[in-house]
């Protein structure tokens, strides 16, 4: 039940020669040992501003990135030593959505295009033809609330809510077990947001994911997470249960930002 | 009794694109006094933009056509004022701060300099601002310029202020140069402060902080503040008072607690219900299905109704009025009903 499927082991990540703000050049300590594990059907918040190594953390995962020590391991595989082969496999079962869906879809293809290139591009593992292709298709539309009328329109014809479901959609194409969901509704509207935090508990229901969820707003990672991580600085400052560390936060960034929070309930109906 | 600090009565503004013309302001009423933090909230469209560009008069006709309306600051028509007058009471008495940081400064210039010019220019108007003796020369004007940059660089939170005057722009980060920007809005003592969006790019952390200085500076030079913003929280935290827009209208305002309190319109009530809290269990938020409509070709009636859980018949015919639903608390629902009067 609690087997672990992601764990990022003594992570640190050091970025060498950028040049800061008075020509000096400095080393850039992304991650500093960064240990956890996330848990095969949880949802995993990591929340911390921004600089503090969630990018850097989520293209280690991916193996985007090379960390300068420490390993990550999927499934007990550690990913640095994977042959190109195995690689491609595990690219078709970790799959992210990016913060900003404008920028992220491009404007000259459909909706089809997009949400079949994953499966073009992963078509050994799943050996889908053309025309299961296009089925496949509107059925992950239809799993993310659109629809096959959607499907030979373009991004610019698409709410920000509807293309982060169109970016949805396609993550899900490769049948992936884990979602790596870097800030996915920090662009949108409250009212969207919700539409999507709904509809990301619906699919992770139907379909069993597991979420790496990235988040700077703590309301959302209470809502969504089973457990979460403090990044600050490039290092884990707490990490835990969602209620345990609500409830009662063990360090004074915890605190801090826990205590910073500010609530907005809407009373019952009059 | 003086006249408010702003008043906007009925404002009626289009927009014209190559789609057409909308209708994008239907109607606005907002008074902002002295003292005063105005949050004006509402979903992307709704016009909350266009409300603050049409106070400082930034929009060009055309597109943007004022079909109706005043738009009075201290009991001068904006919307009347020829064009050095405007510009004058631009610089001198509204200030602005807008989401992007990036489109506001000079890159060619130190960030000083920048900030110098600025608080020369409004000294013009307000010898004051300067804290030097009448009759000072230039020099000494620019040393005092100077001087109230760094210290207005500092109360923003940059450190070692006084090195940073000699920074370009491009050395300083995102949320450092939005809080060059809200220094530079505030230099010049306006009277008036219009803040689009200003923390919404930036960490919770420096946003509080941000917001704190806002509400310092608030109290300090009793300014008034319109402060737009799609985050509730923020107004919560911040704000005095709250106006919330939809689809170019004023749904319902009053002082923040009041309002959050009390809901009395249904979309205060759904944007409310989008928030996830302590309480919301998972799966259970219930946000708000649809999106705002399209204002070329607006809804009749009520512009919320297609949206609306509790739209009757009656809601499609013609746009609802204020209803008094406490004090200074006003709902723009046919539903809506006055308290007793014992309840205000
Ligand atoms: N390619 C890179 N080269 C040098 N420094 C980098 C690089 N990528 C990120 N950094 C630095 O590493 C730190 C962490 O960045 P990042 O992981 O993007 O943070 P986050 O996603 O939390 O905002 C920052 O100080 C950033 O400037
Ligand atoms: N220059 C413009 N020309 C035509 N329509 C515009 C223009 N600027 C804004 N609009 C329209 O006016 C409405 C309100 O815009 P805006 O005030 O920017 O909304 P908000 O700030 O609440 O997100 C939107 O429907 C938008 O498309
Ligand atoms: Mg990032
Ligand atoms: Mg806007």
């Amino acid at each position: 039940m609690s087997e672990i499927m992601l764990e990022i082991d003594d992570v640190s990540k050091i970025y060498a020669g950028k040049r800061g703000m008075f020509g000096r050049s400095h080393m850039v300590e992304a991650l500093k040992h960064v240990s956890l594990s996330v848990r095969r059907g949880e949802s995993f918040g990591l929340v911390g501003e921004s600089g503090s190594g969630k990018t850097t953390l989520t293209r280690s995962i991916l193996q985007l990135e090379r960390p300068t020590s420490g390993r990550v391991l999927f499934e007990g595989m550690d990913l640095g030593q994977l042959s190109t082969a195995e690689m491609r496999w595990l690219r078709a079962r970790i799959q992210i959505v990016f913060q900003d869906p404008y920028a992220s879809l491009n404007p000259r293809m459909s909706v089809h295009d997009i949400v079949t290139e994953p499966m073009l591009i992963h078509r050994e593992t799943l050996g889908l033809n053309r025309r299961q292709r296009t089925e496949r298709a509107v059925e992950l539309l239809s799993l993310v609330g659109l629809g096959a009328q959607h499907l030979y329109r373009h991004p610019h014809e698409f709410s920000g809510g509807q293309r982060q479901r169109i970016c949805i959609a396609r993550a899900l194409a490769p049948g992936p077990d884990l979602l790596v969901l870097d800030e996915p509704t920090s662009a949108l509207d409250v009212s969207v947001q919700a539409q999507v935090l709904n509809l990301l508990c619906e699919l992770q229901d139907k379909l069993g994911l597991t979420y790496f969820f990235i988040s700077h707003d703590l309301g959302v990672v209470r809502y969504l997470c089973d457990r979460l991580a403090l990044i600050y600085r490039g290092e884990i400052v707490e990490q835990g249960d969602c209620a345990s560390v609500f409830d009662a936060p063990e360090t004074e960034y915890a605190r801090a930002l826990i205590g910073a929070m500010p609530e907005v309930k809407v009373p019952p109906a009059a | 009794m003086t006249a408010p600090l702003l008043s906007i009565r009925d404002l009626h503004l289009s927009m014209s694109s190559y789609d057409g013309k909308a209708h994008v302001l239907n109607g606005i009423d907002l008074t902002v006094n002295r003292g005063e933090i105005w949050g004006l909230v509402g979903e992307s469209g709704c016009g909350k933009s266009l409300t603050g560009l049409s106070i400082s008069q930034l929009l060009p006709s055309p597109p943007a056509d004022y079909m109706a309306g005043e738009i009075m600051l201290e009991g001068r028509d904006m919307l009347k004022l020829p064009r050095p007058e405007l510009q004058k009471l631009r610089g001198n008495r509204i200030g602005m701060i807008f989401q992007d940081p990036t489109t506001n400064l000079n890159p060619a210039f130190r960030i000083g300099d920048q900030l110098v010019d600025v608080a020369l220019a409004a000294a013009r108007w307000k010898p004051g601002i300067l804290d030097c003796p009448p009759g000072a020369g230039r020099s000494e004007r620019k040393r005092a310029a100077r001087k109230l940059a760094r210290d207005m660089l500092e109360r923003v939170g940059i450190p070692d202020a006084g090195m940073r005057l000699d920074s370009y722009p491009h050395q300083f980060s995102g949320g450092m140069r939005q809080r060059v920007l809200i220094a530079m809005a505030l230099i010049g003592r306006p009277d008036l402060l219009i803040a689009d969006e200003p923390t919404t790019a930036l960490d919770v952390s420096v946003q509080a902080q941000i917001l704190k200085l806002l509400k310092g500076c608030v109290a300090d030079y009793d300014m008034g503040v319109i402060l737009i913003t799609h985050n509730l929280g923020v107004v919560a935290e911040t704000c005095s008072h709250v106006a919330v827009m939809y689809a170019g209208n004023i749904v319902e305002s009053g002082p923040v607690a009041a309002v959050i309190e009390r809901p009395e319109h249904p979309y205060t009530r759904a944007l409310m219900a989008s928030i996830p809290t302590r309480d919301t269990r998972r799966g259970m938020l219930r946000g708000l299905a649809g999106s705002v409509p399209n204002l070329i070709t607006p809804p009749p009636g009520c512009r919320f109704a297609p949206r609306c859980p509790h739209a009757t018949a009656a809601c499609m015919t013609g746009v609802p009025a204020p209803v008094r639903v406490g004090r200074d608390h006003a709902a723009a629902c046919i539903h809506a009903k006055e308290p007793e009067t014992a309840h205000v």
